[in-house]
């Protein structure tokens, strides 16, 4: 058994031992998972691939004479402007007024709020636009300006949802082409796409949330940042597999962080062909190896990790629960798999690649005693369903 | 000695009416396999295309075809990838039927591009969520 306070002091004087989770798993199979609880202090987990569920608070400082603003674009996307006099809300999804979406099938969305929130990071200058109906203390009616992240107060990276546990799997049974937020779907099951981090993924490498919840630290694109709540759609009571290892959606973080301090290549705005624009957002979460039981869930491997197949051409529009079938996350990664009697080739919206990057990044500032842990303010829930919307009439 | 030579050739305006490609065939004795090919609303023309025969009709046939003032790039095949906005999800990788975009390490799914086995149909191009993948027309 270990205590927060004590790997916190370890990692203070440079003597924790970080491991990621790769390592980990390779760790386990040597020595197995009594060792690995005693000898291993931290171990990184990450994930890097679109989370539409994101967006920034925004704070402009106030213009001479003041305005408060009721309406605002940034690069031609409009930004919540509900609230206070220069705050705004921008979402990762939200598209240019202009954009013809679908209009001419399949639209193209080649710029959105992750776009910009991308220029933001980059040190990039953006256009604000604003209007206002003006009152006597905020007289201002409108206002057209040149902005900089490094003008703002404040900039809040505030995501509602992130680092979904698992993920389906989509397939189309139809025979026309499908165009979704899980890539192109090719007619007759032509292909299969998967988004997940796999064994790499934060909450598959705790499963039941023993480590990670509200006020747990997390690397955010760079920045520090912390969970601060369950995320929307949480929901744990789920089908589980050896190992408490969720089958299908489960767990979801909301997590923010400040995007002053976040590094370009790790906040990119996103466009899928006939779905939308989103942010592909890199993120990694230290697992503290507090006791066998959290090294346990550790252990976890690609060829443990069942994901759902889901026909996108019925049964995920038309909600009708049903399932294809099962696959494990060690065939996904393979490129192909056997899957009701056809090779279909896979692959996937979630970079490994980056999130072992990440992985790497955060063993390294963890190891040279920059990224202290956190212990949870609060554990995130572990029972708790789904509810759907019933249309009423 | 046979061999096959990919090229993209750029035409300029006052040639696109002449049959430059049919030559190649007939005067050079070439097989010629166009991937991809376009007018533009300029009237320039682009094409992209494999040509196989002995090595030097093909350098004579190029020898030809450069007398119309049409620009002959053997490194360029119409698709260009930007590895610096790549990210490496692989998305690409299930839609590019030349296997030209792959898995170069199976371990960290690290995503290359083979040039040479790129047919520039252009699949890439939409399929990819951050425009690594780009066509020259």
């Amino acid at each position: 058994m270990k205590t927060y306070n004590q790997i916190n002091d370890k990692i203070a004087s440079g003597k924790a031992v970080v491991l990621t989770a790769e390592e980990m798993k390779d760790y386990i199979d040597k020595y197995g998972v009594r060792k690995a609880a005693k000898e291993i202090d931290v171990v990184t987990t990450a994930t890097f691939g679109p989370m539409c569920s994101s967006g920034v608070f925004l704070n402009f400082g106030h213009s001479k004479p003041k305005i408060r603003i009721t309406q605002c674009w940034l690069d031609g996307v409009m930004a919540y402007s509900g609230i206070a006099a220069v705050d705004c809300y921008l979402g990762a999804t939200q598209v240019p007024d202009r954009d013809p979406v679908n209009s001419k099938f399949p639209g193209k969305f080649e710029f959105g709020g992750g776009h910009v929130i991308e220029k933001l990071v980059k040190g990039e200058t953006v256009e604000l636009f604003a209007y206002s109906y003006g009152t006597q203390e905020y007289p201002r009616r409108d206002l057209r300006t040149r902005i900089t992240l490094a003008d703002m107060n404040q900039a809040i990276m505030v995501n509602p949802r992130n680092c979904y546990q698992n993920y389906n799997v989509a397939v189309n049974c139809s025979d026309k082409r499908l165009y979704t937020y899980l890539g192109q779907l090719e007619p007759n099951m032509g292909n299969m796409s998967y988004c997940s981090a796999c064994q790499l993924s934060p909450l598959l490498n705790d499963p039941l949330y023993e480590t990670i919840g509200v006020g747990s630290v997390v690397w955010l694109a760079g920045a520090r940042g912390h969970v601060f709540s369950e995320g929307t759609q949480h929901c744990p009571s789920c089908l589980r597999t050896e190992n408490d290892v969720p089958a299908e959606g489960a767990g979801t973080l909301a997590l923010t962080g400040d995007l002053k301090k976040m590094r370009p290549e790790f906040v990119r705005g996103c466009s899928f062909v006939g779905y939308g624009a989103s942010l592909a957002l890199g993120v990694g979460i230290p697992i503290p190896v507090l006791n066998e039981r959290v090294a346990k869930h550790l252990a976890v491997r690609d060829r443990d990790i069942q994901a759902q197949v889901i026909d996108y051409s019925t049964d995920y529009p038309q909600r009708t629960g049903n399932v294809l079938g099962s696959v494990n996350y060690e065939q996904l990664r393979s490129g192909c798999v056997d899957f009701m009697g056809k090779k279909i080739v896979t692959s996937s919206l979630s970079s490994y690649y980056k999130a072992l990057e990440i992985c790497e990044i955060l063993k390294a500032e963890i190891k040279d005693g920059t990224f202290l842990l956190s212990q949870p303010l609060a554990q995130l829930p572990v029972k708790q369903g789904m509810k759907p919307l019933n249309i009423k009439k | 000695m046979i061999i096959t030579q990919k090229y993209f050739l750029h035409f300029p305006v006052c040639e696109t009416n002449t049959p430059i490609i049919y030559k190649l065939v007939k005067d050079y004795d070439l097989e010629v396999n166009i991937f991809r090919a376009l007018v533009s609303s300029e009237g320039e023309g682009y094409l992209v295309l494999d040509v196989k025969g002995e090595a030097g009709s093909i350098t004579k046939a190029m020898e030809y075809v450069a007398s119309f003032g049409v620009t002959i790039n053997s490194v360029e095949r119409g698709v260009v990838r930007d590895e610096t906005l790549c990210n490496h999800c692989g998305n690409c990788v299930s839609h590019c039927k030349a296997g030209a975009l792959h898995i170069a390490d199976l371990k960290t799914r690290k995503v290359a591009f083979d040039d040479k086995l790129c047919i520039a149909c252009g699949k890439c191009v939409d399929n990819c969520p951050m425009k690594a993948c780009s066509t020259v027309f």
